[in-house]
């Protein structure tokens, strides 16, 4: 093929060799010379008037009334031009909000990481995938020197970027609180007082659910904003117990108490904690049963608890026409 | 899947009959539908959930929005005909403390 040149010769010999021969290669090359020419942001009217003049050259007496039809399509075609060229310009500007939405998102993993602590005698997994780019799940661990270990696993309701942001204000919430004030009920009290001032006036709610652990004792203290129930497994009964306590979600209501229960682990019990997108995933047009996520996990729950729990997800990951529909966080704690 | 809104207009109490799922994608639809009718004082808005079979924490957001818009405009919501599913939801939340759900709860999913 002879090298591509934008100019109204090489379109004129493309044009000829087309209605002498009527044949697919010429109209192939046609279609070359459009997607250059979009390349080049060669707008629509710039082509027919290629055209005009091409065709004008090969039939010098061409009949006026084409001639005029032709000057009347290239009017018509300014518009889209124009289109076009607005069409272009929107869509640097997308690639240019894109990448900015790739850089927040991964400030957005700086900022939120949270260090699994690694204790003694305990044995932490923890996973959390987003079904976009943002995740709107995050959760937390916090120790001190009273052998505490708080754990907070949380899920913005309305997504994206305010989600986001929503985030940060937890984040850096739960980041001031004094070791001494870190009771459970205490702590969604003060975060529900934050969330109401901070986001009145739109559909944005959080649920939390928040757990301190005294690692020596075994004694595990929770509370529930509004949150997803875990699970308690007891290995004396070798049986799963739902951990529910009453709560509002974060941001709706500014009075609200938070009820505060309590569990002692013992050797070999696991506590799970979890968000709804692993309660509410679907396979096909069926949801998932919580008997089904519960097997799933006694059958991964002898493993080290990070192994278990992207086991966990992975299992549910390969079933057929299963779909992320929310993001997903698992957080195992074995004792 | 689609969310059908149909609206009974009874004077003082507004009803909107959903049918179908709330989710990310429905949830402005039934925004837009509900929102208003939450803004005329005295007004009783029912929301009948018998048809919907699933709904996703967005689907709160809405209701939430709804409840604070009756605190400010001096309305009221009530939601009836929950599934067993939908109706967890709320109690899960907590939102059944502070939003008027009809008791009865159908079963099936």
């Amino acid at each position: 093929m002879e090298p591509y040149k934008f100019d109204v010769n090489n379109y004129r010999n493309l044009l000829k060799k087309y209605i002498a021969s009527q044949d697919e290669k010429s109209l192939y090359q046609a279609e070359q010379f459009s997607k250059l020419s979009m390349q080049h942001n060669i707008s629509p009217e710039e082509i027919i008037n290629v055209h005009i003049q091409a065709l004008k050259e090969l039939y010098p007496d061409l009949p006026t009334e084409i001639d005029s039809s032709m000057n009347f399509l290239l009017e018509t075609m300014i518009s889209y031009g124009l289109a076009y060229q607005e069409f272009q310009s929107l869509r640097e500007k997308q690639g240019e909000l894109e990448s900015e939405i790739s850089i927040a998102a991964n400030m957005q993993q700086t900022l939120l990481s949270t260090t699994k602590p690694d204790i003694e005698g305990m044995d932490i997994g923890a996973i959390s995938v987003p079904s976009h780019q943002m995740n709107g799940d995050y959760y937390y661990f916090v120790t001190d020197e009273s052998n505490n270990l708080g754990i907070a696993i949380a899920d913005v309701i309305g997504k994206g970027i305010p989600a986001a942001l929503a985030m940060s204000m937890i984040k850096y919430s739960l980041d001031s609180f004094p070791d001494t004030m870190r009771s459970p009920s205490v702590i969604l009290e003060h975060l529900n007082r934050v969330v109401g001032q901070n986001v009145a006036n739109t559909s944005m709610f959080i649920t939390m659910f928040y757990a301190l652990f005294n690692y020596k004792t075994g004694y595990l203290q929770y509370s529930s904003a509004g949150h997803e129930p875990g699970f308690y497994y007891c290995a004396a009964k070798d049986q799963f117990f739902e951990i529910k306590t009453k709560g509002l979600v974060l941001g709706v209501s500014c009075q609200v108490t938070y009820e505060q229960l309590d569990i002692t682990m013992e050797q070999g019990d696991m506590v799970v904690l979890l968000t709804d997108g692993v309660t509410e995933c679907r396979i096909g047009e069926r949801f998932i049963e919580t008997e089904e996520v519960l097997e799933v996990i006694r059958q991964y729950m002898h493993l080290p608890a990070q192994e278990a729990v992207e086991s966990v997800y992975r299992h549910f990951e390969r079933l057929q026409d299963f779909q992320l529909r929310d993001d997903f966080t698992l957080i195992f704690l074995k004792k | 899947m689609n969310l059908n809104i149909e609206r009974i207009d009874n004077g003082e109490t507004q009803e909107l009959k959903l049918a179908g799922e709330i989710d990310a994608y429905t949830a402005p639809q039934l925004k837009e539908a509900l929102l208003p009718l939450t803004k005329n004082e005295g007004t009783t808005v029912v929301v009948d959930f018998e048809g919907v079979n699933y709904m996703d924490s967005t689907g709160l957001g809405v209701f939430i929005s709804a409840l604070k818009s009756t605190k400010e405009n001096n309305s009221d919501l009530r939601l009836v005909a929950l599934q067993e599913r939908v109706r967890r939801l709320f109690d899960i939340t907590g939102l059944d403390s502070i939003i008027d759900i009809e008791s009865t709860v159908r079963g099936g999913k």
